[in-house]
């Protein structure tokens, strides 16, 4: 079923994954988002770069049908983000979450499959595999059986990373996948998009370290309201752009650009 | 110790029971959607529906009576919604709006009604209250039916609660139809207020779904569990509620509900092995003995954004 999957992408590989055109957005009467058009293609990963209040996850939540849009376009695949929704992974921040909830790691990353297990149907041994394969690639198989409530904040993480693992979509979303966690899991997470890259997949990134920028994206969308750049991280990721993404804020983050 | 108990005694400790269980599985769903002060609201927003139902009906009318007590818990959750979406106010303070102004204009409704012929003979003066003491064995036929309902509801899509409640956004992007959870959930919820408030009344229906829920969360790590036991503390509150009440003349039963749901939460805040304070005290006292250094997990890698 993943092949027929991949191989049906090939023959889309000309449209862009990702289309959107004059998208606003407004929390009450604060615009947040004006105007943001761009595309992105297939075997790409993105990292989306602004400051605190740029707009960021609502971008994320705006192209997802998760916060309303008052205008402008978006096309996931060609066609309305509704029908391919199978496509599409999220990952919310990890603070979106009530962590002491009662469940394990297992069931979380389980979720992942509702929409393949069906609705109102219970899980199978298949899935479970399935699920426990994915927490294998992130490392955490031997944490299956935890209580999400005593897992790490790279744990906890390494979870959410392992769901949309499985999930086994085209077009990933992870929303500040690296905030808060150790070393060790940012550079597994960081392993884990380059390969969904590699494999066809494309990744986009709400991201907020700049010096990590140029290691870790091939192509940067730099935000503050309005897009401000984008492209191919050599070129966009400049000091220019940053000044006028970051205003005078950006001093405060010279010492790490340099 | 105990007294024989009456045959009507009988029903009305199987109708608390069972509406206690019911309640408790409802109040698991409400506890983990942070919406144990919306199910206080509902509850007490029962009230002007419950009085305006019997002036409609001209007499004691239960199935319109009780129609009125949804249909004005359920304006009282809209009015909620609408006053959040729309207007700078948060939504526990609209909560706390809904609540008390629900409850005032049925206090007033209510002395208004009782001045009318025949309005204070319809006993709705027990709805603020609640009298178990009145339970026949109807209403434990009503109450079973209600209590299964919730059971299939829950268990039917049990995958699905769990997820609707542990992360919204992430299901909404599965594609789970999260307004026809909200729908399905509120109408429980409603359902079982509505059923409710004639055993324990308006004021402490809120007691039977926030206790169980939260003494149960002490005990458990699976929702399942928790749903389960909490379903199991509701029962056996309602059970022993009901039970101390028979025990002096005129007592009420809501009252002893409540107390006893009270106890119960009082032992697994102490002893709960999950988070209890025995347990908490107990590993606090073993850490000190342990060698440093051994519980701390990897270090943070603190940034500046």
């Amino acid at each position: 079923m993943e092949q027929a999957k991949q191989s049906g992408d090939k023959k889309s590989a000309t449209e862009p994954v990702l289309y959107a055109s004059g998208v606003s957005a407004a929390y009450r009467k604060n615009r947040v988002l004006e105007d943001v058009s761009f595309s992105v293609g297939p075997g790409t990963l993105t990292g989306i770069i602004g400051p605190n209040g740029a707009g960021k996850s609502t971008l994320l939540k705006v192209l997802l049908d998760l916060h309303p849009r008052l205008s402008g376009t978006v096309a996931f695949f060609g066609t309305s983000y509704r029908r391919v929704k199978s496509r599409v992974g999220y990952v919310p921040q990890r603070g979106a979450v009530d962590w002491d909830f009662p469940a394990d790691a297992l069931d979380v990353v389980l979720m992942g499959l509702y929409g393949r297990i069906g609705w109102l149907k219970w899980p199978r041994r298949r899935h479970r595999e399935l699920a426990l394969a994915a927490m294998e690639k992130m490392g955490i198989a031997h944490l299956a059986k935890r209580q999400i409530s005593q897992l790490s904040g790279g744990q906890q993480q390494r979870v959410f990373l392992a769901r949309a693992l499985v999930q086994d979509a085209d077009l990933y979303f992870l929303d500040e996948p690296l905030a808060g966690v150790d070393a060790a899991t940012e550079w597994a997470i960081m392993e884990t998009l380059r390969a969904l890259r590699d494999r066809g997949k494309t990744v986009l990134v709400v991201h907020h370290d700049l010096q990590t920028v140029r290691e870790y994206f091939d192509r940067v969308l730099l935000l503050n309201r309005t897009v401000i750049a984008h492209g191919p991280t050599a070129e966009t990721f400049t000091r220019d752009h940053l000044i006028r993404t970051y205003g005078g804020a950006l001093r405060w983050l010279e010492a790490g650009f340099a | 110790m105990i007294p024989a108990l009456t045959p009507n005694a009988q029903w009305v400790l199987l109708s608390t029971l069972i509406l206690g269980a019911a309640s408790g599985i409802v109040g698991c769903l409400a506890y983990w959607k942070r919406h144990s002060l919306m199910s206080d609201a509902l509850s007490h927003a029962a009230l002007p529906g419950v009085v305006v139902g019997f002036a409609l009906a001209g007499t004691k009318n239960l199935p319109i009576m009780l129609a009125g007590a949804a249909a004005s818990a359920l304006l009282g959750a809209w009015l909620v919604m609408k006053i959040r979406d729309h207007s700078r106010v948060k939504e526990d303070t609209a909560m706390g709006i809904v609540l008390s102004v629900f409850f005032g204009l049925g206090m007033m409704l209510l002395t208004i009604v009782n001045r009318l012929p025949g309005g204070n003979q319809a006993g709705l003066d027990s709805f603020i209250f609640g009298q178990a003491a009145s339970m026949v064995r109807k209403d434990v036929y009503l109450m079973a039916g209600l209590a299964l309902l919730v059971v299939i509801v829950t268990a039917v899509s049990f995958k699905e609660w769990k997820l609707w409640l542990f992360d919204p956004l992430f299901a909404r992007g599965l594609g789970l139809p999260g307004r026809l959870m909200d729908a399905v959930y509120l109408t429980v919820l409603v359902l079982v207020i509505v059923i409710g408030i004639q055993a324990v009344g308006v004021i402490l229906m809120a007691a039977l779904f926030i206790i169980p829920a939260v003494s149960a969360h002490y005990w458990t790590q699976t929702f399942s569990r928790m749903l389960v036991l909490s379903a199991l503390f509701g029962g056996g509150a309602g059970a022993a509620g009901t039970l101390v009440s028979t025990m002096g003349e005129g007592w009420p039963t809501g009252p002893f509900i409540v107390i006893a749901a009270s106890v119960l939460f009082l032992i697994s805040l102490g002893f709960g092995w999950r988070k209890g304070l025995v347990v908490l005290f107990l590993q606090r006292h073993f850490r000190k003995q342990s060698t440093p250094g051994e519980t701390s997990g990897p270090t943070l890698k603190e940034r500046i954004s």
